[in-house]
């Protein structure tokens, strides 16, 4: 065989391998998302987003669990993304000389890639423990710990995109490097950042371990940020767990609506990244 | 080529060069890049109202020295600038120099354009709005001003909203321009501008230059000899770090005093 030949046959055999690794992996996604909309569409009803979570054997909803979700969710966004921005700007802005930049970085990858479950565990020792009863806000305090490190990678890596020559030619006209910061650079890099809290909130709204230890789970109506709340992941997993079919169903339904959600976000994010990062 | 002894002497000032106003005077400068001595004990006066320009091979030193005429370089640790320079017989290198306001006053253009991600207006605006509070029709009027001097205004005057980016390579390095001098900067520096640009580009920045140098005392960095002939009143040449010749450009391009000059001019340089 030549060597042409020979390296044409290696093309074609690599090409093979890849594609069948690729298929490999598809296959097992498609099937979690056909039985996931298998299950879930069947058990998705009017009744899932107007009536509350049920006892066994009665007819429910999830309002409750979607309400409390969305509550915990979105403050620990609001709570996560200034810190997170403002972490990621001292990061690419500050973070060029000294000792505290790289340690910060070295820590918020520790952070980051931290199983959800020891933050949890973190947010139950260092204050539901004290509080002696769990709470929404411990879940915000949750979550937003997870929304943090991410915020702030994110950030850090956008801004960094954003060419020295940018600086240069703001600093050049006489701005201080605040207004250089927040009108020059951050602007160039706002798809990019508002593309990491998207990703983040689609990080934490399918958390259950951090929730199990903090706002853990309420079977009623409740908007109090001092009393345990219902959330959809917790829901998930104790309807799901349990022997009675109603509460199966509606498992599903859950799970169904926190993958359309999560879907819908890396969508946004995505599209949102393409149409505005093109110019830098 | 012998590269001259170090401490280069003050270069013989040319009976027209004293009789100029000064603007800048660099007295004795040192420029290190961490540990690597870029610029060798610099001398040169920069008159007022006229065009400077620094040429040389690449890597000699000459946007460096341009860039510590606006303290550019102390955005970066471990550059450091050494010795005296005179902006109006004030010492910028001083620590008390406000940085801002100096850079207020010697404004800059770089050689890749870099339109802020803003409107066309807003770019403009950015820098006037920085030390100026001006009512919005003087604003405008301020902002038309500048596009016309960059000769730029019939181009956009119908799209002032659209951003800064859309605009091509040429025309968004005359926004830069323009920008530069909206905030009526008394020095303008200008790094290499027409490098990335056509040569229709290029003649009108260069006509834009001859123009501007009636308000502004304008120096600039070329690697292009014919436009730092057709531009420039004094001509600096550079090699390696040293300020080897300064004179009045024809001068410089008819008769140097140094043969390493002639030799760089006529190309039989290396």
């Amino acid at each position: 065989m030549s060597l042409y030949a020979r390296r044409l046959w290696l093309n074609r055999f690599n090409l093979f391998v890849s594609l069948l690794a690729t298929a490999f992996g598809l296959f097992w996604l498609a099937w979690i998302l056909w039985t996931l909309f298998d299950a879930g569409l069947a058990a998705l009803t009017p009744a899932v987003v107007t009536q509350m979570t049920p006892p066994p054997g009665s007819a429910g909803g999830l309002l409750n669990a979607i309400v409390g979700s969305l509550i915990m969710a979105g403050g620990a966004t609001l709570l996560g993304t200034p810190i997170g921005i403002l972490a990621g700007v001292y990061l690419a802005e500050f973070g060029r000389e000294g000792w505290l930049a790289p340690t910060t970085r070295f820590v918020n990858d520790v952070l980051l890639s931290a199983p959800s479950i020891i933050i949890g565990l973190f947010v139950y020792e260092a204050y539901v423990f004290h509080a002696k009863h769990f709470s929404a806000l411990a879940g915000i305090f949750a979550l937003a710990l997870i929304v943090i490190p991410v915020v702030i990678r994110t950030t850090e890596n956008m801004l960094r995109l954003v060419p020295d020559s940018l600086r240069e030619a703001s600093a050049a006209l006489g701005a201080p490097q605040w207004k250089v910061i927040t009108l020059v650079t951050l602007r160039a890099a706002r798809a990019g950042v508002v593309t990491g809290v998207l990703l983040a909130i689609a990080r934490i709204s399918g958390e259950t371990a951090p929730l199990l230890f903090t706002a853990l789970n309420n079977q009623f109506w409740s908007l109090d940020l001092g009393a345990p709340m219902a959330n959809l992941p917790v829901v998930i997993f104790q309807f799901a767990m349990s022997p009675y079919d109603d509460w199966q169903k509606l498992a599903w339904a859950g799970a169904l609506l926190i993958t359309f959600s999560v879907l819908a976000l890396n969508i946004v994010a995505r599209v949102l990244f393409r149409s505005k990062t093109s110019a830098y | 080529m012998p590269a001259p002894a170090t401490a280069n002497p003050a270069p013989a000032a040319a009976p027209a060069l004293s009789r100029e106003k000064v603007k800048i005077e660099v007295r004795n400068l040192n420029f290190f890049y961490g540990k690597f001595h870029a610029l060798k004990g610099i001398n040169l006066v920069v008159p007022e109202r006229k065009v400077t320009a620094f040429i040389g091979p690449s890597g000699c030193g000459k946007s460096t020295l341009l860039r510590t005429f606006n303290r550019m370089y102390a955005l970066y640790p471990n550059q450091e600038a050494r010795g005296e320079i005179l902006v109006d017989a004030q010492n910028i290198l001083s620590p008390k120099q406000d940085l801002n306001q100096l850079r207020a006053k010697v404004g800059m253009v770089f050689q890749k354009p870099t339109p802020f991600p803003m409107s066309i207006y807003d770019n403009i605006a950015f820098g006037v709005r920085l030390y100026e509070r001006l009512p919005s029709r003087v604003m405008q009027e301020r902002v038309e001003w500048a596009l016309r001097k960059a000769a730029l205004w019939d181009e956009v005057k119908d799209k002032l909203q659209q951003s800064g980016m859309s605009l091509s390579g040429g025309q968004q390095q005359r926004l830069c321009i323009a920008r530069g001098i909206a905030v009526k900067p008394e020095v303008l520096l200008l790094d290499e501008p027409c490098s990335a640009l056509d040569p229709i580009s290029t003649a009108r920045i260069e006509e834009l230059i001859s123009e501007l140098k009636a308000d502004y005392t304008i120096v600039i960095v070329t690697h292009n000899m014919q436009q730092a002939a057709r531009v420039s009143d004094y001509t600096a040449y550079m090699y390696l770090g040293e300020l080897v010749e300064f004179d009045v450009t024809d001068t410089i391009f008819i008769k140097p005093k140094k043969k390493e000059t002639e030799d760089y001019i006529t190309g039989r340089f290396g």
